[in-house]
């Protein structure tokens, strides 16, 4: 096995093992859209108007979960130390952690999404529209959070200050994510350009992010 | 092979650790480097391993692939064991095989060496901190690198722990390579060279 596929296996499977938290993120999404009902009331028009914005919101929130064990875990039991001594580049090396940790907890939050949208009165193609909207915009969110998670890894417990750097830079994110969903609902955009825009801010992410979090890693050698 | 330092000087945190520390380590050489707490001893090893910036000075191996860094020739192992407690104790030592080395490393032989055999597939997390030890020690024999950058490798191993991990280091040295140990204590090699650090402040 090469380098980057045994550090991708690992963390798959460190994630889905016992203390990984891969289904805590999907457990919070269930939580927070569950909540949400309850707090605007029974206004069944109201909640199909709002909810790809809920969905949104809690995919988001539900990302910046297990954030802080992206790197930070590898830092604190020695583990970055010898990923730097192995004979990969580190852009690639985080590029390939980042991919498992995607695929452990902003996958399920696609696959959640679909049923967490009959909660909020989703008809399916609004359900489907924020789906597709999920799956290529979480992994900007993984990516952009990967740059927050490299700039946060010398701090024990930085999860808090992780959360404060990353939320604003995922709102363009954010923005268009949403704004496709209710193209796709009720228009009158058509779907495609706000939809392009946000594959553009994934692959902008996915080639910027392990640059940045490579270089911040670097620059925290001390 | 030659592993040459001259007039080295580290930062770490605004405080100079130490500075014009140099040395010379040929192949089959092993260099104990001794001093106080605080002298700078695994600063020292982190910096040739390229986990620590340079302020001054350099270091420079001569006869090595030219194409990687130290760092990338050498076996870093420092008071963090890296071990992930999720992970039995032989796909630990694979995943490090992997990723430092070529895939093509002996687990299973690393691990009869250590001492290990028959814990293979118990989770690290039930492994003692000796045991914990001596499966990092395990990684420096599953994957061939010609220099050793050892933090106090006998911490936490009992006496034939000792002994194999200097039974270890002899064979690897007859083998031409290089080892640079932080010790406070004697690790069982004779006719090594010693640096002193923290001396001339």
């Amino acid at each position: 096995m090469t380098a980057l596929a045994a550090l991708f296996v690992r963390d798959m499977r460190l994630a889905v093992r016992v203390g990984g938290g891969a289904l805590i993120g999907v457990l919070f999404f269930l939580i927070v859209v569950t909540l949400t009902p309850f707090a605007l009331g029974p206004d069944l028009a109201l909640l199909a108007r709002v909810g790809p914005a809920i969905l949104w919101l809690g995919a988001l929130l539900a990302s910046l979960l297990a954030l802080d064990r992206l790197i930070a875990m590898d830092h604190e039991d020695g583990s970055l130390d010898l990923i730097l001594t192995a004979r990969v580049p580190l852009e690639l090396a985080v590029a390939a952690k980042a991919l498992a940790h995607w695929l452990t907890t902003g996958l399920p939050l696609v696959v959640a999404a679909p049923l967490l949208g009959f909660l909020l009165n989703l008809e399916p193609k609004a359900t489907g529209a924020v789906a597709l909207t999920l799956l290529a915009g979480t992994p900007a969110l993984t990516f952009i959070g990967l740059i927050g998670a490299a700039l946060t890894v010398a701090l024990r417990r930085g999860g808090l200050l992780l959360a404060v750097l990353v939320l604003p830079l995922t709102v363009p994110v954010l923005i268009f994510g949403v704004a496709a969903s209710n193209a796709a609902i009720v228009g009158p955009v058509p779907f495609a350009t706000p939809f392009a825009i946000l594959c553009a801010l994934t692959l902008m992410s996915l080639v910027v992010g392990p640059f940045a979090a490579a270089a911040a890693l670097r620059h925290g050698l001390e | 092979m030659r592993l040459v330092a001259s007039d080295l000087a580290c930062v770490r945190g605004g405080r100079q650790v130490f500075s014009g520390v140099g040395f010379a380590v040929d192949a089959g050489e092993a260099l104990m480097v001794t001093g106080p707490n605080g002298a700078g001893k695994s600063s020292l090893l982190r910096l040739i391993a390229g986990l620590v910036g340079v302020a001054g000075g350099g270091v420079a191996l001569d006869g090595g692939d030219g194409e990687l860094t130290i760092g990338e020739q050498a076996h870093y192992l420092g008071h963090q064991d890296a071990l992930k407690s999720s992970l039995s104790v032989a796909e630990n030592l694979a995943f490090w095989a992997n990723v430092l080395g070529d895939g093509t490393a002996r687990v299973g032989t690393a691990l009869a060496a250590v001492d290990l055999g028959s814990l293979a597939r118990l989770p690290a997390i039930y492994l003692s901190a000796g045991q914990r030890r001596r499966l990092s020690i395990a990684r420096l024999i599953a994957i061939a690198r010609p220099i050793w950058l050892l933090d106090e490798p006998t911490s936490g191993l009992d006496a034939s722990g000792q002994t194999m991990l200097a039974d270890l280091m002899r064979a690897h040295l007859a083998g031409g390579g290089l080892v640079l140990a932080a010790t406070h204590g004697p690790i069982g090699l004779d006719g090594a060279k010693e640096l002193r650090l923290g001396e001339s402040r």
